[in-house]
């Protein structure tokens, strides 16, 4: 079952990749697209998300949001 | 002349002490100065009566830099703020006064002018017309700039220069000597709250969430945005020329025409006397404002006078201006003495009848 | 844009801060100073006290720091901030007021603000960036640079004998009677972030109580400057800038 999930302002990420470093599920790679900078950026490569918010936090470009299953319904 | 201040009173009083009790009266909020002759008293006078003010921020600073920053701090905040000091350390508050007119901050600058350059003498001068006048720091800008005669005056413009650099927002400063900061005169103080407390809706005093953020900066880093602040400078440049003050003194008939500030402008007053005892038209113009300043009152007058003569405790400073006035229409001579050292009545004299020979050797 | 509240069941659980603007910020990709921006802002924001906050940025990189932080702000010069800063909370005395300066700013060109601003005790806080060399001017030595790091002033390594050794500047602020709060953090890992994030707020509760100043160092990184990539400048800076500025409190209030 999913846990967590996050949506990256893919506009906004310089792929700086230190939400990959500081990801403990290692669910995070860099896209192969470019973004409007001509960044690549980050984004989910499994379901294995728990949204446990490290990326979030250590994101210089606060550009993810991070959702997680609520409570009542694990 | 009631209000809840109390009222007006007449005294006698120091130049320095003069002006910062003006200041309090003025609604003065915050004053951040260092200890420098010939100015000292002004930080000492607030001091001393800070009990009686308990809402005005008096601080001594680290340096000369850290109090015209917390000028910058607190007129940014919205507040009636202030500083003096005189020559050395007005110079170490260039960089500041050159961010805060970026930034359109106003505030109150005193400068009881000593003679440099250097560490130079504690005694009066005017040497510092330039940095005064022409800007001072880096960059296009200019500050308001009032000159006063009279320990009256110090304090009056303590008023004018409060209510000039807020209606344009941008710093004003009284340029005045040690000896008028020494001097003791008898001046009408006038009550307090005469002044409206300053409307500053720009003030960096908490964003509220029915305004957008205020910020106070003089970083404009794409050309554009940096030429269209300097245009607006340069705009309010031109409004503020109509704030242009002088006086003139038996100039209908004058033949010599002598142009002098602040303390020089009283001794030229009395060279007047004298020359006219000896038959000789001269007369006075004594620009109040140095920045804006009085050219086109100069320009007529270049119109019916043979000879100017610009008396300055300085190299010869304005006189520069006075030639811009008069743009070669007639000469404009100067005398002046340097390092402190003040022109007595008679030695301005002997220059004027100098000239008065001149104009006199050539036919008419 | 405000993020939806939640997405296929899931609940939103973490937003970039209300009182971070929505311009991208012009911060180097990795820099820490967006990391310390978006801390300094969730606190703003959980403690509701973005109408009472007053910030000042001085020259550096965060010069534009005003552009990011939706609150009032003045720019400084360089290294005026924390006498700018007390201009504003001597006439303001009950709103929050923070400086946020960098090492050149704090450390060597405003040295004597630094210092007298915290001994008079100025109710503010002081966050201090600290990555060891001038970032916006293109990697020169900054005065907390190590001994042997090699910038574009000290193309060799500095050397202590003819450039100074690095400056612990919060080492010296700490022994000031005026500083109420002094300790030293980092945002290189997640755990770094939580705790400054709860130095940050620490630091605004006692400038409510009026104790004196609360300075707190932020060790930080440069890629850029440093010539590494993020990653790499987070574990350089584990390696060799934390053990000569150890994490941790320096001055705490007596209890």
């Amino acid at each position: 079952m999913i846990r967590g999930t996050i949506i990256v302002a893919t506009d906004i990420c310089k792929a700086c990749e230190l939400c990959i470093t500081a990801c403990p599920q290692d669910c995070l790679e860099m896209s192969p697209n470019l973004n409007v900078k001509s960044y690549h950026y980050v984004q989910l490569k499994n379901d294995t998300c728990t949204g446990c918010v490290n990326c979030a936090i250590v994101c210089p470009d606060s550009a993810i949001t991070v959702y997680r299953q609520a409570k009542s319904a694990t | 002349m009631e209000n809840e201040k109390g009222t007006s009173e007449t005294r006698l009083m120091k130049g320095n002490e003069a002006l910062a009790e003006a200041s309090f009266r003025a609604g003065m909020q915050a004053y951040f100065g260092y200890p420098i002759t010939p100015q000292s008293e002004v930080l000492e006078y607030l001091a001393a009566q800070a009990p009686n003010h308990p809402d005005v921020v008096i601080l001594q600073a680290e340096s000369e830099l850290a109090a015209i920053n917390m000028v910058h701090g607190a007129a940014g905040a919205g507040a009636r703020a202030m500083i003096s000091s005189s020559s050395p350390g007005i110079s170490l508050m260039q960089e500041c006064l050159s961010y805060m007119t970026s930034a359109q901050l106003p505030a109150l600058i005193v400068n009881v002018q000593r003679g440099g350059p250097g560490l130079g003498t504690i005694q009066p001068s005017q040497g510092d017309y330039f940095q005064a006048v022409k800007g001072g720091g880096h960059g296009d800008y200019h500050l308001i700039v009032l000159a006063p005669a009279s320990v009256q005056e110090m304090v009056d413009f303590v008023f004018d220069a409060f209510r000039l650099s807020e209606k344009y927002r941008n710093p004003a400063m009284i340029l005045a000597d040690g000896a008028l900061g020494q001097m003791m005169e008898k001046v009408i103080l006038p009550a307090a709250g005469s002044l409206p407390k300053m409307d500053a809706p720009w003030a960096t005093t908490g964003k509220r969430h029915i305004r957008e953020r205020n910020i106070i900066t003089s970083l404009f880093i794409q050309p554009e945005q940096m030429e269209k602040l300097n245009l607006i400078l340069q705009a309010k440049y031109s409004q503020m020329q109509k704030e242009v003050r002088w006086e003139e003194i038996r100039t209908e008939d004058a033949a010599i025409v002598l142009v002098a500030f602040g303390l020089t402008s009283r001794i030229c007053e009395k060279t007047v006397d004298l020359a006219r005892e000896k038959g000789l038209k001269v007369g006075l113009l004594r620009p109040i404002t140095l920045y804006p300043f009085p050219t086109n009152a100069i320009a007529k007058l270049a119109k019916s006078a043979q000879a100017f003569l610009t008396v300055e405790m300085n190299a010869g400073q304005m006189v520069e201006d006075v030639r811009l006035a008069v743009d070669g229409k007639r000469p404009v001579d100067f005398y002046g003495r340097m390092g402190g050292m003040i022109p007595s009545p008679e030695e301005v004299l002997v220059r004027v009848e100098s000239i008065a020979e001149k104009l006199h050797a050539v036919p008419a | 844009m405000e993020p939806v509240a939640n997405i296929g069941g899931m609940e939103l659980v973490y937003k970039k801060p209300h009182t971070l603007t929505e311009i991208p910020t012009h911060y180097c990709p990795g820099c820490a100073h967006g990391v310390v921006h978006k801390i300094l802002m969730e606190v703003v924001d959980e403690m509701g006290i973005q109408e009472e906050t007053i910030g000042v940025a001085p020259v550096g990189c965060s010069v534009f720091a005003y552009n990011y932080m939706n609150i009032d702000m003045q720019e400084a010069a360089h290294g005026r901030a924390s006498a700018v800063a007390t201009g504003i909370k001597r006439v303001l005395p009950n709103k929050y007021v923070f400086s946020y300066q960098g090492d050149g700013d704090l450390a060597a060109i405003g040295t004597g603000e630094t210092i007298h601003t915290v001994n008079r005790g100025e109710n503010i806080m002081i966050l201090f960036i600290n990555n060891g060399i001038y970032g916006m001017t293109g990697g020169q030595m900054a005065p907390t640079s190590l001994l042997g790091m090699k910038t574009t002033t000290s193309p060799f390594g500095r050397e202590a004998s003819t450039m100074g050794n690095p400056l612990k500047i919060t080492e010296l602020i700490a022994q000031l009677p005026g500083a109420y709060f002094v300790t030293r953090h980092a945002v290189y890992n997640t755990a770094a972030v939580r705790k400054l994030k709860k130095a940050i707020e620490v630091s605004f509760k006692y400038q409510k109580l009026n104790k004196g100043t609360c300075f707190i160092e932020v060790v930080s990184n440069c890629p850029n400057g440093w010539k590494m990539t993020p990653v790499e400048s987070n574990q350089w800076l584990e390696k060799n800038m934390l053990p000569f500025y150890p994490l941790g409190d320096i001055k705490v209030p007596k209890s």
